[in-house]
């Protein structure tokens, strides 16, 4: 393709510029308008963004090339992204992706001829009670089969912009099948703030201690604790920031709640910006949820007009609190807190090392509370109806309830809240999930429970969980499973630590080779050994969790991966004389000496 | 008074500089008590052209062409011991530079534009090794017991691995002798 001219690429970005201001901060925001535009971001562009914000072209450049959702190369005025998650891939999206590319004469990662259109695949987009799903645009599509295929083909050929399709494609059902005291009672905004007015601020976070509310995010760290840290800790500013960059595969809780709850959310960022003493706040949207972006800031508005946000919230002089939501851009890494503040800075979502942890030194090196979605949307609850109230809920080390994100084999996929301690058979009857057996709870970087061990319940003295719960069937191929998940990770690793970005990819290749038919005894002890050095040498939780899936199924799966093995010692790692096929076409020999055993 | 067996050992490089076999020479003097601990079955030193039976293999380099196929299996089947050495053996090297180049490409360049070779012909003959499409490490074509990384380790090094293997300790390496800055 010949490389574009942008002559008028000053003015077009004026307005960008305008919006986002000269901060640097404002990097990644500016190119994921910038990527809007022009569906990628142009090397002058890139010229031109390091000139307005000051800083290095070599900056701008790094941050355009870390998050998947920007491109550096041309992609298609129409870009579809087919979710790869394995729900999606039981659903069968590797086959329509198929029959789209075939049908629109493309190959996945290529542009068409035209520059009309790419097709590709990304991770999970959130959607797996509604798959086989995919992003236009970044615009969700749900329930894909063949007709909405044909129908989406039919509306690229004529050219229609993605804002004008039919409505039906880009459906979003809530999908709450099972609802408990967080998602199930009415909530009055401005109850909490008013409660926590009343009550003052060390008495609320007395409340919020006697709750025993721990992080939803999955590391199950005391709210309490972590608010105190904060409100104790020095700084020229505190900030509270809403982690909403739910990119755990399986996970779709904080869809529902940021869809149909914000106002509990907003409210318990409030509460707790109220507690540390916050007077900015900021809500990481993952950018796969974009199409919740003006339903929420529509709330923000509204919250606002109702002194529930601003200046002097609910008439009390001194109490200013406002949140801006930041875009995230494909990068599974963000989900840690720290790589989450580097990104709301505007730079690759790297993990810093910690200590110092965010509560001291965060955003900005200033103290920052980085809490989950539903964590905030419980905080909202407690600040209005009192920590015993909640405490009362669970077991004795998980109080209150958990959201559950179901899907995979089962009847019911959706939203099920539970109080902590329900039972993984118990679980599994409501969703109508018959003959399971395997359930991956919290994702890929949580835990594979095999059907012995369905007695065992969600809690954090258990099955710790952020809210993922995948339901395997019998006969579904559980290698091919942690396949996807090694090669999700693979993708996603940030690249800062060796073991990580080199583990992650042998790991990968290792799995491959398996499920290739060429593994051997051998490759399993590299497997475990390989696991051991991620688990233990790793920058970051990515790393630390990565090799979960692999050696879950090691110990208690061999049935999915010993009929595959070879039973000699030592296997290559690749086709010896299928390496060799280049060379012999290019060559034209085909004697003996071409060819290996 | 019997005399005690010595060790045999083989070498060899694949694609490789031959510097690591170089920084096995740069033990000097050290090479006469090497010598009086083991002997040499195949190596560039010898001109041995086939690999007997021996205690430890050492090969340099990656895996390129089919040539080095036979030779490394050649190595593994007789060899008790096989050790991968230096950068290339290991993760392919500079020789992998050529991995995200397509082979076609590179024949091109090399045999058929101008400013090429004379002939204008991309050659094929039996005799010529053929080239894998990509350049392989060591480890995916056979097992590999130990891997002594470098480029190339130092005389020092490969001097302490060798004796301590020889001696029948486990190779143990201080972290001085693994950095490289």
């Amino acid at each position: 393709m010949e490389p574009r001219e942008f002559p008028q690429i000053e003015q077009q970005l004026a307005p960008v510029f305008e919006r986002h201001g000269r901060e640097a901060n404002q990097l990644l925001q500016i190119l994921r308008e910038v990527q809007e535009i022009f569906h990628f971001i142009p090397p002058a562009a890139i010229t031109c963004i390091a000139a307005h914000l000051g800083v290095p072209r070599t900056r701008v450049e790094g941050v355009a090339g870390f998050y998947s959702f920007l491109s550096l190369k041309p992609v298609g005025e129409y870009r579809i992204l087919f979710s790869d998650n394995i729900t999606d891939q039981m659903q069968g999206n590797p086959e329509l992706m198929r029959y789209f590319c075939h049908k629109l004469w493309l190959e996945p990662g290529k542009v068409s001829e035209d520059s009309l259109l790419s097709v590709d695949s990304t991770s999970c987009t959130g959607m797996c009670d509604q798959g086989p799903a995919a992003l236009v645009n970044g615009w969700p599509l749900t329930n894909l089969d063949h007709e909405r295929l044909d129908l989406i083909a039919e509306l690229i050929r004529g050219r229609k912009p993605v804002c004008d399709w039919p409505p039906r494609l880009f459906e979003v059902k809530d999908n709450i099948r099972r609802s408990g005291t967080l998602l199930g009672e009415p909530f009055a905004p401005g109850a909490a703030i008013k409660a926590t007015l009343a009550r003052g601020s060390a008495a609320t976070l007395l409340e919020m201690e006697a709750s025993g509310l721990r992080g939803r995010g999955g590391a199950g760290f005391s709210v309490a604790r972590k608010w105190s840290m904060c409100r104790a800790s020095p700084g020229e500013q505190h900030y509270m920031v809403c982690n909403a960059d739910e990119g755990e595969p399986g996970t779709f809780k904080d869809r529902v709640l940021l869809n149909s709850y914000a106002d509990l959310v907003c409210e318990g960022m409030t509460v707790g910006a109220r507690i540390i003493g916050a007077t900015k706040g900021f809500l990481y949207l993952r950018g796969e949820y974009r199409y919740l972006l003006n339903k929420l800031e529509q709330v923000l508005a509204r919250r606002r007009a109702a002194g529930l946000l601003g200046r002097n919230i609910l008439g009390e002089t001194g109490f200013d609190f406002d949140i801006e939501i930041h875009l995230g851009a494909g990068a599974y890494i963000c989900g840690e807190e720290s790589a989450l503040i580097e990104s709301l800075e505007g730079k690759r979502g790297r993990p810093r090392n910690r200590p110092p942890f965010p509560v001291t030194h965060g955003y900005l090196d200033q103290p920052t509370v980085v809490d989950n979605v539903e964590t905030l949307a419980c905080a909202a609850r407690i600040a209005a109806q009192g920590g015993e109230w909640f405490a009362a809920m669970g077991t004795a080390q998980s109080s209150g309830s958990k959201i559950l994100s179901i899907a995979g084999d089962c009847a019911r996929p959706g939203i099920y809240e539970y109080p902590f301690g329900v039972t993984l058979h118990e679980i599994l009857d409501d969703c109508g999930a018959e003959d399971s057996y395997a359930v991956q709870v919290s994702g890929p970087s949580g835990i594979l429970v095999s059907s012995k061990e369905f007695g065992r319940c969600i809690s954090f003295e258990d099955l710790p969980t952020a809210g993922a719960f995948t339901v395997f069937k019998r006969g579904r191929d559980l290698l091919q499973i942690v396949q996807n998940f090694a090669h999700f990770f693979a993708h996603e690793s940030c690249g800062f630590c060796t073991p990580c970005r080199v583990g992650t990819q042998l790991q990968k290749k290792i799995v491959d080779k398996i499920a290739n038919d060429h593994g051997t005894v051998s490759d399993l002890e590299e497997l475990k050994q390989l696991g051991h050095i991620m688990q233990t040498m790793s920058h970051c939780g990515l790393g630390h969790t990565a090799p979960n899936p692999v050696l879950d199924m090691l110990k208690k799966f061999p049935d999915a991966y010993q009929h595959k093995l070879k039973d000699l010692a030592f296997e290559p790692a690749f086709d010896l004389d299928g390496a060799l096929e280049t060379a012999r076409n290019i060559t034209g020999r085909d004697d003996t000496w071409a060819h290996l055993p | 008074m019997n005399e005690k067996r010595k060790i045999r050992l083989a070498t060899c490089s694949l694609a490789g500089c031959f510097g690591c076999h170089m920084s096995l020479l740069d033990i000097d003097e050290k090479l006469f008590d090497l010598l009086g601990m083991i002997e040499f079955d195949r190596t560039p030193f010898t001109d041995i052209k086939h690999c007997g039976p021996c205690d430890i293999g050492i090969v340099e380099g990656g895996v390129s062409n089919a040539e080095n196929v036979h030779v490394l299996k050649e190595f593994r089947k007789h060899c008790k011991v096989l050790v991968a050495i230096g950068a290339c053996a290991i993760t392919g090297g500079v020789p992998a530079l050529r991995n995200n180049i397509d082979l076609w490409d590179c024949f091109q360049e090399v045999y058929l534009y101008e400013g090429g070779l004379e002939g204008n012909q991309i050659p094929n003959d039996p005799e010529l090794p053929l080239p894998f499409d990509k350049v392989y490490p060591v480890y995916e074509v056979v097992k590999v017991d130990y891997f002594l990384p470098g480029c190339p380790p130092s005389a020092d090094t490969i001097w302490k691995f060798l004796t301590d293997l020889i001696e029948g300790r486990e190779p143990k390496l201080d972290y001085e002798m693994l950095r490289y800055d």
